[in-house]
């Protein structure tokens, strides 16, 4: 841990909130914008939302002046968390299409809560 | 338990010793150990949440239509409010860190006060939005009775809607009592620039807890 | 020599007389009572799940009903299987023997966090109950893997167990996040990574993937119970879900769940085979990466569960690929054991028998698995008796071989007595004979199509079948003279010198059993952890 005066983390705690809060506001102005398509909105929300993660773990959570050890940690269950997401959209977006000619949707399926 | 008197005074005070175990060599490796166990704890909330944010993708791909237009129920207004209120607890909770860190009992004190004052507010909001989702019936699984839908299926983005801020709520109110005890031993005078592992700690949960909303608020809030 | 010989006008009591009377056990925070703790918790549990194996063979023995109905025979073969796994086999090694060996392996006095690692008995203690609880209540049928949308759908006290295995999984993590950080932070002074004994390294590992999966299975547990209760959809294919999906969560899990089982494991065998060599261990630095890429490969792999549940064709051969990659590490390990027997002065006590049993049926156990990780093969041999064969061949003549190499290599350190050799010399072949005779013939079976959970089946099978059920007297047999003569050793006075085989590594500079705390002084470290060399100037 480094050492530093109280008003020297003020000053640096306050910049790091500044910047949080204006990317906060960017968020939600650029949630508004049309790109065309969705998933474009997806990834600038996400984006944005780790800019803000990261700046939260490096300066408040002191992982940029830590032991690396810390960091690597964390570094590595993200990793692990997006393997998991990306093989299991490999599966579901690569199915084959099944439409059997005779589906019926099963009897007794509450109809307001029909999947689309 | 560190000298209770709560004086300001770097590291003299007999007994500023006590709070290191016997296996330890010294304070710096007892500190060192604690945070890493803390950093392995938070990968745990991270992968567990973690799990709840691959499900709602996947189910986003598959009924994209159903959870645009159950998003549009939530209000971004109240949202923004419990993201700002958030990362200002975030921020007084990191200035509670610092002040533990340079020996300043009294302002330790107040930020963590502070923080526990913006998590409760967090939670009013939610207690707001909640009731709101009872009174129109958007509620999870079985229990969607909201009428009038054009699209159908938007029950299951309540279904994550409250699974994932549920769970969040839950850890935020974890968070609210640990906090509270932390103030507690910092009123005792039990932390000081030698000691000071616990808020250090806590700080890091709490910063955990910010971040899964900051990932939230996006998601179920604002993405079209 | 650090500390005293014996428990007799010693400077220190050993661990075990230091303190006496219910609550200094109960209250402790010393790693060594809580691993002894641990320890005879999941034998009980070892003998509970064997009680349902011994049920679910017996039943098999004739193609119709022999003893029970075909709905208690699917409890049996559930709690069979979720109690060997999750009460058993998960935490057998690391949080009983590892929980004993590891400071003292490092040199440490303690692991990093005495509180958590108690903590972590007691949950495990919450969710044995539970686990008990849901069988008298209503028990569970749905295997353990919990499949939606039966698991999601069936009465029973589904929701009770599960919640019981998400309050297991807490234990587990909390047992690799206390091993991860003692290794980190406590190894003793000129003990770097590479001077440290390759049953740490495979503890790292085996820690590396509870914390990082054990989440995963907590968060499909908190969904299956949601599901159940709330219906909110996911898996639930006729409100849209995916009933897939959930065998991506919970696979994600599961799978990695096998190497937490196999790696404390071949971490024993790495400690035993060179003290029973009296040779250094070959290729120290690929046994301990070995054990790191196992892990790593891991969690890349769980899809090889699903080949034929939906899954599509482009991911099944993705994790078909992936899965033969994990074989390499699994190889390297194998061949550096071979390695270090070859020219090595082989004595054959107990421990070393059963590591070499290990060998044996590890290999067939990992080599069987290269026929599942085939896709077309695949499709023939899922959910038939290979598979059943080939799990028990890893988890049972793997993990459990090993277990029994570690509890009897250990077990003069951590109780101060030696057992009867003869007899468990006897009891290894038991063992190993009756292992074989249970499991081998599974894949025969499995491979001419005898599909596995089966209540009844074809007249053809039943030789082979009552093969397997016989096999298992033997192997109980075997177990429970294991028991007899390891309780029946601590009814002597202690017998047991600081280092009974030789071993170079720091638990055998402690005394036998070891003071509370565990070493005299702190000790430093100048040799290697295998280093069977003559000592400078010794005669």
């Amino acid at each position: 841990m480094i050492e530093r005066s109280l008003s020297s983390w003020t000053r640096h705690y306050i910049i790091i909130l500044a910047a949080l809060l204006v990317l906060t506001v960017v968020t939600v102005v650029v949630a508004g914008i049309n790109f065309g398509a969705p998933s474009i909105n997806v990834i600038v929300a996400l984006t944005i939302a780790a800019t803000k993660g990261t700046l939260v773990a490096l300066y408040f959570m002191h992982l940029r002046h830590d032991h690396p050890i810390n960091a690597i940690v964390f570094a590595t269950g993200l990793a692990i968390l997006a393997l998991f997401l990306i093989f299991c959209l490999i599966d579901v977006e690569t199915r084959a299409p099944i439409e059997p000619a005779n589906f019926k949707p099963p009897a007794g399926a509450a109809p307001q809560r029909t999947a689309p | 338990m560190t000298d209770s008197a709560g004086t300001a005074h770097a590291g003299h005070g007999h007994g500023s010793k006590d709070f290191l175990q016997h296996h330890f060599a010294d304070p710096g490796q007892q500190f060192a150990a604690s945070k890493l166990g803390m950093w392995l704890f938070l990968v745990t909330e991270l992968l567990l949440f973690g799990g709840l944010f691959v499900g709602y993708g996947i189910m986003h791909t598959r009924h994209p239509e159903a959870f645009q237009a159950a998003h549009v129920h939530l209000d971004r207004v109240l949202g923004m409010v419990n993201t700002v209120v958030l990362l200002l607890s975030s921020f007084t909770m990191a200035m509670a860190v610092a002040c533990a860190q340079t020996n300043r009992r009294k302002l330790l004190v107040i930020f963590l006060a502070i923080t526990l004052l913006f998590a409760g507010v967090f939670m009013c909001v939610k207690y707001f939005e909640y009731a709101h989702k009872f009174h129109e019936g958007l509620l999870p699984g079985k229990y969607y009775s909201h009428a009038g839908d054009t699209v159908p299926g938007q029950f299951m983005f309540f279904s994550f809607y409250f699974m994932m801020t549920g769970l969040h709520g839950i850890h935020v109110l974890a968070g609210m009592v640990v906090i509270a005890w932390i103030l507690r031993r910092a009123l005792r005078g039990d932390f000081s620039d030698r000691y000071y592992t616990p808020v250090d700690l806590t700080g890091l949960y709490w910063h955990l807890v910010d971040i899964i909303w900051i990932f939230l608020f996006p998601l179920l809030y604002l993405v079209s | 020599m650090n500390g005293p010989t014996s428990e007799h006008g010693a400077a220190h009591l050993s661990y075990l007389r230091e303190k006496r009377g219910l609550k200094s056990w109960l209250l402790t925070l010393d790693h060594k009572r809580i691993g002894v703790m641990y320890l005879w918790s999941v034998l009980i549990a070892f003998a509970l799940g064997g009680f349902f194996a011994m049920v679910v063979r017996l039943e098999l023995l004739t193609p119709q009903k022999t003893l029970i109905d075909a709905d208690t025979y699917n409890q049996a073969f559930t709690l069979h299987g979720a109690i060997m796994i999750f009460l058993f086999i998960i935490p057998a090694i690391p949080a009983s023997l590892g929980n004993f060996v590891l400071p003292l392996l490092i040199g440490a006095k303690d692991v990093a966090f005495p509180r958590l690692n108690l903590a972590s008995y007691y949950v495990w203690v919450t969710g044995a109950v539970l686990a008990l609880v849901s069988m008298v209540t209503g028990g569970v049928d749905t295997g353990w893997t919990f499949y939606t949308p039966y698991s999601s759908t069936t009465g029973g006290s589904v929701s009770l167990i599960v919640l019981a295995a998400f309050i297991l999984g807490f234990s587990s993590i909390f047992t690799g996040i206390n091993f991860i950080a003692t290794i980190h932070k406590l190894r003793a002074p000129g003990m770097g990574w590479y001077e440290m004994p390759l049953f740490c390294w495979g503890a790292y590992a085996t820690s590396v993937i509870q914390v990082l999966a054990t989440p995963v299975l907590g968060i499909t547990l908190l969904l299956l119970i949601m599901e159940r209760v709330f219906q909110i959809g996911i898996f639930d294919a006729s409100l849209g879900g995916d009933p897939v999906l959930f065998q991506h969560f919970f696979w994600f899990y599961s799978h990695p769940a096998v190497y937490i089982m196999i790696l404390p494991g071949m971490a024993i065998i790495s400690e035993v085979i060179p003290v029973f060599s009296r040779k250094t261990i070959f290729g120290y630095k690929a046994i301990a990466y070995s054990s790191l890429a196992i892990a790593f490969v891991g969690f890349l792999v769980w899809g090889h569960h699903m080949f034929v549940s939906g899954q599509s064709e482009l991911a099944s051969a993705i994790f078909s690929f992936l899965t033969f990659l994990v074989a390499i590490p699994s190889g390297i390990k194998v061949f550096n054991w071979l390695a270090t027997m070859y020219k090595g002065s082989i004595s054959l006590e107990a421990p070393m028998l059963y590591a070499i049993s290990f060998l044996l049926l590890f290999a067939i156990g990992g080599l069987t698995g290269m026929f599942l990780a085939t896709l077309a093969v695949d499709v023939h041999l899922h959910d038939t008796y290979f598979v059943v064969a080939h799990f028990h061949y890893v988890m049972m003549g793997g993990t459990t071989i090993a277990f029994l190499a570690g509890l009897h290599y250990w077990w003069p350190k951590m109780f101060g007595r030696m057992y009867s050799e003869k007899l468990a010399r006897w009891a290894a072949a038991l063992v190993f004979v009756g292992f074989n005779l249970t499991f081998l013939a599974m894949f025969v079976m499995g491979s001419r199509g005898m599909p596995r959970r089966y209540y009844n089946y074809l007249e053809e099978f039943q030789p082979l079948h009552a093969l397997a059920t016989f096999g298992s007297w033997i192997l109980g047999l075997g177990l429970v003279l294991i028991l007899g003569y390891l309780l029946g050793s601590l009814r002597k006075k202690p017998d047991a010198p600081p280092n009974p085989w030789g071993g170079k590594t720091l638990e055998w500079t402690a005394a036998s059993p070891p003071i509370t705390h565990n070493f005299e002084q702190v000790p430093v470290v100048t040799r290697g952890p295998y280093d069977y060399r003559p000592v400078e100037g010794a005669p």
